[in-house]
């Protein structure tokens, strides 16, 4: 008996043992062709254009949509892709023709109404998308998603149809650069399957872009494939890509290492030291449009006073910006000299130096500030930060240490680390901050309007410190309403030097977009937005 | 026999709404889910009303139990933020979680046993000594660095393996998962293995057995591990939920979709049908493994009964 | 460590055991029900045996047990390092006189220097120094987290092991539920409402999740202790349950939890760098070696020495815990005399 059973597990083990063998030998490479893969991160948010409102979703519907006008991946200016003519005479009518020949990859052609059903689908309340207020510009939105209470209309009173291949807009006020925001994902056109077949078209979306959607698992991978039929001009130039779900980049950038994906794009920060030795020349860093802040609760009264306007300049100048991107980030970020994004170019309103000396490293001038303008408000200053995402603590440590060495005193600034991002949010959504906290802000559009207005306008969406200008309001909306491109700007960059003249927020650095790529890869690029350019990557 | 397993089954009843009842309340005291939802930019107070009511977070804390208790029962565990049933969740991640705990499980009983035994019979000798060492280094070195090290060896530097694991996550691709996974583990089953055998080795059975000069390999198996083993198969048996649910840092290294990952992402969303679904299936694993590891001590001495 | 002479007993053990291995549950349920094998018929001459000695020796088997551990090298040696270690907990000036929180980003991850043996790490703060005064914490939490679970853990599942029935089932099951809570979610929920600028909300934390692990290992070995000659002969005896459980089932089911406490301390001062990480640990700006280890981990191709360190010393303290568990097994384990 004794004996039988032991044979039992003998053989159980062997079995066991032949398993894992075999299993070794037969695990399955990434497809062959002139397919590459990429690493990607798991969608929070059903892959609707109006509903994703952060990158790795948006990394697909840049693959998969086509908009009416789309940003060059290079130099970032709006240039016209579905739109054949988008004409206005008074900056707030504008009448919209869209090309003809545009076909989704269904067959179905890009029409007019494309659009008007996708953006009347995006503001309305009762569907829930996270990114409505892109519509909020167009007139009957307060109709269709109001603050409070239930929706009284189903559809934009500002979108008409008013042929096959236009329709018109009307805005609720004058914005002259209304056409170039025209290119962010929420604005894409939407086959009629997404309104007839809506489960099915989450399960395996349909758009208008060069790729299409061979297959898609959620949470693992998404198959896309070259569209032979796609008439754009940027057709893919290569067969596709297959985009792979990492939950950690170092991962994905061992895995470039060994051969097993084609392109990470995002190197981790542990090991840009090393990225040079490791990838040679298979490795780009490239300007995007991503400014780091710290943001200030000015619902504080601490933090609302004319001394505390001294005390965060003064802070500003107590971080050394130079040594922690040169440290801590090894070049990936840019210390910031304004509230705007290098990728703008100076045309489009990046204004480097605007900033000024209150941006510039000086810590004898900053304790002096900081001492004129009462102390620090509470004695202590804690930058508040989410632990669970990106690795904030790293850089926070960095600022807290460069403010302490400057003020001169080992205790004054300490990082503070909220659990989650979701508490992070609600912290500051109730108003709960009591110092600075992180802000990031990617812009939606290359525009100096979006690095501005939604972060420091009176009640705007993002403005998280609710800071408050009435002078910043109204050159902000001069700005608006000004047609002539170069005037704009020039507002909006006189509205920016109120931001300085305050400091409502302390630019820190400007973000870089950084990939590395194996030697199958040629002509790898990554736009203002830190997408990699799939349709223009060569394979082989 | 029968009658004690049906009792312990029947505990498991209210374990099982103890459990999802603490678990379900300690997920709602994280707070408000949507502001994380809606990320950087605030969503604006409609769309995070209208969000709150299609996940039900409006209703009273009572009514969202009963209403969530109520479609688990007919096999609806509800949906992840992204429109995912926790189902389909589970469905790919226990598979492959469960391979992984094998496969650690395995390299415990193997590796951590056969250790012990061989520290154990030569204590204080180099091969102790060794073993020792080889425990403090992974205490003291984080799971973190002993994965990232072994990928870049193994994985970039002799390109023995791949760095990460495949979505089918077959066995053969998780040896070196699992065997990191295990390494803490496999650290107090050779401290186990080696003590218990010591002082096991002083008892007077084994002297017996000894003196009747039973060959000593027979005596090393069946007479002195056998009756060293108790403690050891309790800790495998704790250690068994640990593995599954814990997995959180084995599973981000190598890229393995599993169950620490799906629960750790489902608590910082704060999605509460996620984190009790996943936290439901696990108890339940406990329960069985505990169970089982409380026959094995019968099994393992024979003077242990249950009635 | 040297062995006894075997003294010539009864095979007992021998006999039960060696009906085990092939036998499926149904039978082994079978022969229980007619009695364990080998039971009785040996019972009576080991009981008496160990029954005599420990009856004979009742007042001094932890008295003997400290006369053993004074003249133990292996506990002279341990206790020599914790001694150490406490000092440098209680005033770590003493041996690095320089301020943990003074760092220059521009020597970040530079290897030693003069005045800085250890290198800098990450953020440019002296390693050695930081080592040293992290001493303070991590040892508290370690210490203090392992004491409170091993004593919760042991006594009620030693009561557990020990007297079965529905206190068993009780506490086995509520320790079901304590395995269910997540340490990630237990920590975000239970300790970010605490405002403790202390180590204590870690170490009642730790306790709180850490002791259903400690209950299983002890109810275990009670269980498997309780069936020994000696208990029985001891309970035939008319002893009292206490005097049972505390001089005849503690020494000997002792074992397994001070092997799993041990290398439990080590781990318990890791777990507080990840509670730090999550936000919910040690308020900044502590200084610990979980801290310094975890922020050195992602850099352990750059920078070695910074994790090394820190990772020593944690080392050292749990190879002196192992130790001191060791000595102190082995001075209470009643066979060895």
């Amino acid at each position: 008996m004794r004996g039988v059973a032991r044979t039992r597990w003998v053989a159980g083990a062997a079995v066991v043992l032949l398993a894992l063998a075999a299993c070794g030998g037969g695990a399955s490479g990434s497809s062959g062709g002139r397919v590459l893969s990429s690493s990607w991160g798991d969608p929070q948010n059903p892959l609707e254009p109006s509903n994703t409102n952060e990158v790795q979703g948006g990394k697909v519907l840049d693959m998969i949509f086509r908009g009416l006008k789309r940003y060059d991946p290079k130099t970032g200016k709006a240039e016209n892709m579905l739109a054949e003519r988008i004409d206005t005479t008074d900056s707030r009518h504008f009448t919209i023709t869209v090309k003809n020949g545009w076909k989704f990859s269904n067959g179905e052609p890009v029409t007019a109404r494309s659009f008007v059903d996708a953006w009347n689908y995006g503001a309305s309340l009762r569907n829930n998308q996270k990114n409505a207020y892109f519509f909020g510009y167009i007139q009957g939105y307060d109709k269709v998603h109001p603050e409070t209470g239930t929706q009284t209309a189903d559809t934009l009173s500002g979108l008409k149809v008013t042929g096959p291949r236009t329709f018109t807009v009307t805005l609720g006020q004058k914005f002259s650069t209304f056409p170039d925001t025209l290119g962010y994902a929420a604005f894409a056109p939407l086959p009629r399957t997404f309104f007839t077949h809506h489960s099915a078209w989450l399960d395996k979306p349909v758009g208008n872009g060069p790729y299409t959607i061979e297959s898609y698992t959620k949470g693992s991978q998404m198959t896309l494939r070259r569209w032979a039929g796609y008439p754009g001009p940027d057709k893919a130039r290569n067969d596709g890509v297959t985009l792979v779900v990492y939950t950690d980049n170092n991962t994905a950038y061992t895995d470039v290492l060994a051969g097993n994906l084609d392109l990470v794009d995002d190197i981790p920060a542990s090991q840009l030291k090393n990225v040079r030795t490791d990838l040679g020349g298979r490795y780009i860093n490239t300007p995007a449009g991503i400014l780091q802040t710290l943001a200030f609760p000015f619902y504080d009264p601490k933090w609302n006073t004319s001394g505390a306007k001294k005390v965060r300049t003064g802070l500003s100048m107590a971080i050394n910006r130079e040594q922690i991107t040169r440290t801590i980030f090894r070049g990936t970020r840019t210390p910031a000299t304004d509230w705007t994004s290098p990728v703008l170019g100076t045309d489009g309103g990046y204004k480097p130096g605007l900033c000024g000396r209150a941006c510039a490293y000086d810590p004898a001038a900053a304790r002096k500030l900081v001492q004129e303008g009462g102390g620090i408000p509470g004695g202590r200053l804690s930058i508040t930060y989410n632990a669970d995402t990106g690795s904030h603590k790293q850089w926070v440590d960095a600022v807290c240490n460069s403010i302490n060495n400057a003020l001169g005193n080992d205790r004054v600034c300490v990082g503070n680390p909220v659990g989650t991002f979701a508490d992070f949010r609600n912290q500051i959504g109730r108003h709960k901050m009591t110092g600075p906290f992180r802000a990031g802000w990617q812009m939606d559009y290359p525009l100096i309007q979006n690095f501005l207005q939604p972060l420091y306008y009176t009640g705007a969406s993002s403005n998280d410190g609710k800071w408050s200008n009435r002078q910043f309001d109204h050159l902000v909306d001069r700005a608006n309403a000004e047609s002539d491109k170069n005037r704009a700007i020039r507002l909006f960059q006189q509205a920016e030097g109120v931001v300085r003249d305050n400091m409502a927020a302390i630019p820190l650095w400007y973000q870089n977009g950084s990939a590395g790529y194996t030697d199958r890869l040629h002509d790898v690029a990554l736009n203002p937005f830190s997408v990699p350019v799939y349709d223009e990557i060569r394979v082989g | 026999m029968g009658r004690y397993v049906a009792r312990r089954l029947l505990q498991m009843i209210p374990v099982f709404f103890g459990a999802t009842l603490l678990i379900f309340l300690m997920v709602n005291v994280m707070g408000d889910p949507i502001a994380g939802l809606c990320g950087e930019r605030a969503c604006d107070t409609a769309t995070a009303a209208q969000l709150r009511r299609q996940f039900g977070l409006d209703q009273p804390l009572w009514q969202q139990y009963t209403t969530y208790m109520g479609n688990v029962f007919t096999g609806d565990f509800g949906s992840a933020f992204n429109g995912q049933p926790v189902t389909q969740l589970m469905a790919s991640a226990f598979p492959v979680t469960i391979r992984l705990t094998v496969v650690a499980i395995l390299f415990e009983i193997v590796i951590g046993i056969a250790l012990g035994v061989v520290s154990g019979l030569r204590r204080g000798r180099p091969v102790d000594t060794s073993v020792l060492v080889l425990t403090l280094v992974v205490i003291s070195v984080p799971t973190f660095v002993t994965g990232l090290l072994l990928q870049l060896l193994l994985g970039v530097q002799w390109a023995w393996i791949k760095p990460s694991v495949s979505p089918e996550a077959s066995f053969g691709e998780l040896i070196v998962p699992g065997l990191v996974l295990a390494s803490v583990s496999l650290a107090y089953v050779t401290r186990l293995t080696r003590t218990s055998l010591a002082e096991n080795q002083r008892s007077d059975y084994l002297r017996t057995a000894v003196a009747k000069g039973l060959p000593r390999r027979r005596i090393v198996v069946r007479h002195l591990l056998r009756n060293s083993l108790i403690p050891v198969v309790t800790f495998i048996g704790t250690d068994i939920g640990a593995l599954m649910g814990g997995a959180i840092v084995t599973e981000r290294i190598f890229n393995i979709h599993g169950v620490g990952y799906q629960l750790y992402q489902g608590i910082l969303r704060q999605n509460t049908q996620t984190v009790v679904g996943f936290v439901t299936v696990l108890v339940l694993v406990f329960l069985v493994a505990n169970l089982l590891v409380d026959l094995l001590y019968a099994v393992l001495d024979p003077r242990i009964r249950y009635a | 460590m040297p062995e006894q002479p075997p003294p010539h007993e009864p095979e007992r053990a021998v006999a039960g055991t060696g009906m085990g291995g092939a036998m499926d549950l149904g039978a082994r349920e079978a022969s229980t029900l007619e009695g364990a094998p080998g039971g009785p018929e040996s019972t009576g001459p080991v009981a008496l045996r160990s029954s005599a000695a420990s009856g004979g020796r009742a007042r001094s088997l932890w008295s003997d047990a400290w006369r053993d551990l004074r003249r133990n090298p292996v506990f002279l040696v341990s206790a020599l390092v914790i001694c150490f270690l406490v000092v440098i907990a209680i005033r770590p000036s003493l041996i690095a006189p320089g301020n943990p929180l003074t760092c220059d980003l521009a020597r970040a991850q530079d290897g030693p220097a003069p005045g800085h043996p250890f290198g800098f790490d990450g953020q440019g703060c002296d390693v050695y120094t930081r080592t040293v005064h992290g001493a303070r914490a991590s040892v508290t939490v370690g210490v203090c987290a392992t004491l409170g679970v091993a004593l919760l853990g042991s006594v009620l599942g030693g009561l557990a092991g020990y007297f079965g029935g529905a206190s068993d089932a009780l506490l086995s099951r509520a320790t079901d539920i304590f395995f269910a809570i997540p340490v990630v979610l237990g920590g975000l929920v239970l300790l970010s409402v605490v405002t403790s600028n202390t180590v204590w909300p870690v170490v009642g934390f730790i306790v709180l999740l850490g002791w259903p692990q400690i209950f299983r290992i002890a109810r275990g070995s009670v269980i498997a202790a309780k069936q020994q000659d000696y208990v029985q002969a001891a309970r035939a005896l008319g002893a009292s349950h206490s005097r049972i459980l505390l001089r005849h089932i503690a020494p000997n089911a002792v074992a397994p939890v001070i092997v799993v406490a041990t290398i439990a301390l080590g781990t318990y001062i890791a777990l507080e760098a990840t509670l730090s990480y999550l936000g919910v640990g040690l308020k900044p700006p502590s200084v610990s070696w979980g801290i310094d280890i975890s922020a050195a981990s992602p850099y352990v191709r750059n920078a070695p020495h910074a994790l090394l360190w820190p990772a020593g010393a944690l080392a050292i303290t749990v190879l002196a815990f192992i130790m001191l568990g060791d000595a102190v097994r082995d001075a209470l384990d009643p066979r060895l005399r």
